[in-house]
């Protein structure tokens, strides 16, 4: 399908890769804004990929809009040619599924839910025909996912599950958004997964929470001294199931400055991961633990 | 030199002219709503036009000085006093160690810039002084100021007293507000019914306008044009795949409410966007007050790129002042 191409206002240039999700328009927006980044356009401010689409912020005053929209358009051609492979980081993440605090939220914010009766995670269990909350957590911390898009507010990952198309987990967003969630919720809305960087209103369905914090302004966070946002599009997430002591704990080493994220640097292969994808995934599982 | 906040007033921070750079991580530009009021209001008082003063909303702030200073309120008309005597806006004045700068009430505009010889001189953060509440970023402690609070002023340079901005080089908007829209975006998802009716209604203001964006009201609800949802879009006919939302872009959740995004723009989500509002008007926009009739003007690319020479043309002519 060939791109959109639309403009923003007089300072950006939009483009849309796919109307649909998949891997392939997020390596399409990937391969382009590299490109883009790259071929160091004139009078461009800001390259901002998203998950299936992007975005240029130009400055007008330097570089007319005609003329952004045929640089960049010159580009679609050399990023079509460019290898689906990437040189990035697997990360694993501990996640306290089915926590108190976003318990404690959900059943605030219950009048807002499709199914004011029951949990978040009862309710994406059900309509995504797992027989349990087990089962449903078993499947959402059991494969990869994608960064394929980090942005809404500070530092905040888009997450893509690295599942076939039909096993993916789909839940609505809330009827109404919440006013509040906590910082560093778990949640998930249409196929995305995400990690709320800060508190804050939310439409997610909120599945837990983990101790390690993904933004910090201060840059006290031991991993976060270099720069104050952990995540970057490409990055690779697993997740871990912890329970009540083990999350205690993490937080307690996070305060202490003694909290390391496993990290590993991985290639990753489209073609390869869409040949095999549970073969792909196992391999993706040895390298974040140094198999 | 300090300036104590005797009272922060409803939503007042410390902005400058924003942190372009990182938008791809979800952390906005920022800075003042209505640049212009803020370049204007440091030039007066001998600043570089984007150091960093203060932005406050509706109601103003009252602050003591501990030294001398020269400072300019630009924007919003709300009258001005130092000690209970009334100061004109745009125009330099002096106010002395421990004398008190206070406001009345706001008569219109929605946005005064309180600018000091010198700049609110708190630390750079991702190489801008502007405050980003929802990220406690920058400003004062990462968040709008409070009671209790004391600012830190830079050194001053040269600055004339009773120096003022002419009438003809001040901006506000009109009565209705017209903004100015380039349509684009995912516009192909409107009927041309809706698409249509959105520019012949005459919309207001909502009251939840702030820093991050401005909702609007009373327009007829927006059509769509059928489609089979696309995978990860979510079902609403008004969803998208998550994207980029520029600055100045109208989202219309669910057709019935549109918002416009600002300095303090979320990054992207899953709603369709109609168009966008032109650099040149962004302005204006920080100078609506809830209510306010709003009547949003198709235009094309051409037209954008004039009125954006124009509105350069006019920050030139007030640097020409100095």
């Amino acid at each position: 399908m060939p791109m959109r191409y639309t403009f923003g206002g007089d300072e950006h240039l939009f483009v849309e890769c796919s109307e649909e999700m998949s891997l392939e328009a997020f390596f399409n927006s990937l391969s382009m804004t590299t490109g883009i980044r790259e071929s160091k356009i004139k009078g461009v401010t800001e390259i901002c990929p998203a998950n299936a689409s992007f975005q240029i912020k130009f400055d007008p005053d330097v570089i007319h809009p005609d003329d952004i929209l045929k640089e960049v358009q010159a580009i679609e051609v050399a990023a079509a040619k460019s290898e689906p492979v990437i040189t990035t980081r697997i990360v694993e993440i501990p996640v306290f599924y089915n926590d108190p605090w976003t318990h404690e939220t959900l059943m605030r914010f219950r009048e807002r839910h499709q199914e004011p009766t029951g949990t978040d995670l009862e309710y994406a269990a059900r309509i995504n025909d797992y027989g349990s909350v087990d089962d449903f957590v078993a499947a959402h911390s059991g494969s990869p996912w994608f960064v394929s898009m980090v942005g809404f507010v500070s530092g905040l990952p888009f997450m893509y599950q690295m599942v076939e198309r039909q096993r993916q987990i789909q839940v609505p967003k809330y009827l109404r958004p919440r006013t509040d969630t906590p910082r560093l919720t778990v949640g998930h809305g249409g196929c995305f997964g995400c990690i709320y960087s800060v508190r804050g209103a939310g439409g997610y369905q909120m599945f837990g929470i983990t101790p390690m914090p993904i933004y910090d302004p201060t840059q006290t966070t031991s991993y976060l001294k270099d720069f104050m946002v952990f995540f970057r599009p490409g990055d690779i997430v697993k997740f871990k199931p912890i329970d009540r002591e083990a999350y205690d704990q993490a937080v307690e080493d996070v305060d202490k400055g003694r909290f390391a994220p496993p990290i590993r640097e991985v290639k990753f292969d489209l073609r390869e991961f869409q040949k095999d994808i549970d073969g792909y995934n196992a391999k993706l599982e040895g390298v974040l633990h140094g198999h | 030199m300090a300036i104590k906040v005797l009272h922060q007033g409803l939503a007042t921070s410390v902005q400058d002219l924003g942190r372009p750079g990182y938008f791809h991580l979800g952390i906005p530009l920022g800075g003042a709503m209505d640049r212009l009021a803020l370049k204007a209001a440091n030039l007066l008082v001998g600043n570089d036009e984007g150091a960093a003063g203060l932005e406050a909303v509706f109601i103003g702030p009252k602050l003591e000085f501990t030294e001398d200073a020269m400072v300019a309120v630009t924007g919003a008309d709300m009258p001005i006093k130092v000690d209970g005597e009334e100061k004109p806006g745009w125009t330099a004045f002096k106010v002395k160690a421990g004398q008190v700068l206070t406001f009345d009430f706001l008569k219109t505009g929605a946005r005064i810039y309180i600018a000091v010889s010198g700049g609110i001189d708190v630390p750079l953060a991702l190489g801008s002084r502007s405050t980003y509440a929802i990220g406690a970023l920058g400003g004062f402690k990462g968040r709008p100021i409070a009671i209790g609070d004391e600012l830190p002023v830079g050194t001053a340079g040269k600055a004339v007293e009773g120096k003022f901005i002419p009438e003809n080089l001040r901006r506000r908007p009109g009565m209705p507000a017209e903004l100015r829209v380039l349509p684009g975006l995912y516009w192909h998802r409107l009927t041309d019914e809706a698409g249509r009716n959105f520019f012949e209604d005459t919309w207001k203001v909502a009251p939840e306008a702030d820093r991050m964006g401005y909702r609007f009201r009373g327009g007829r609800k927006l059509d769509f044009v059928d489609r089979v949802p696309p995978f990860g879009a979510g079902s609403d006919p008004s969803n998208i795949v998550d994207a980029c939302y520029p600055y100045g872009s109208i989202q219309v959740p669910g057709g019935t409410e549109p918002i416009i995004l600002h300095r303090d723009a979320v990054s992207g989500g899953g709603y369709f966007m109609l168009g966008t509002v032109i650099s040149a008007d962004m302005d204006l926009i920080g100078q609506l007050q809830p209510h306010t009739p709003t009547r949003f003007v198709k235009v094309d690319m051409e037209t954008a790129l004039t009125a954006r020479k124009d509105r350069a043309v006019l920050v030139d002519q007030i640097r020409a002042l100095f």
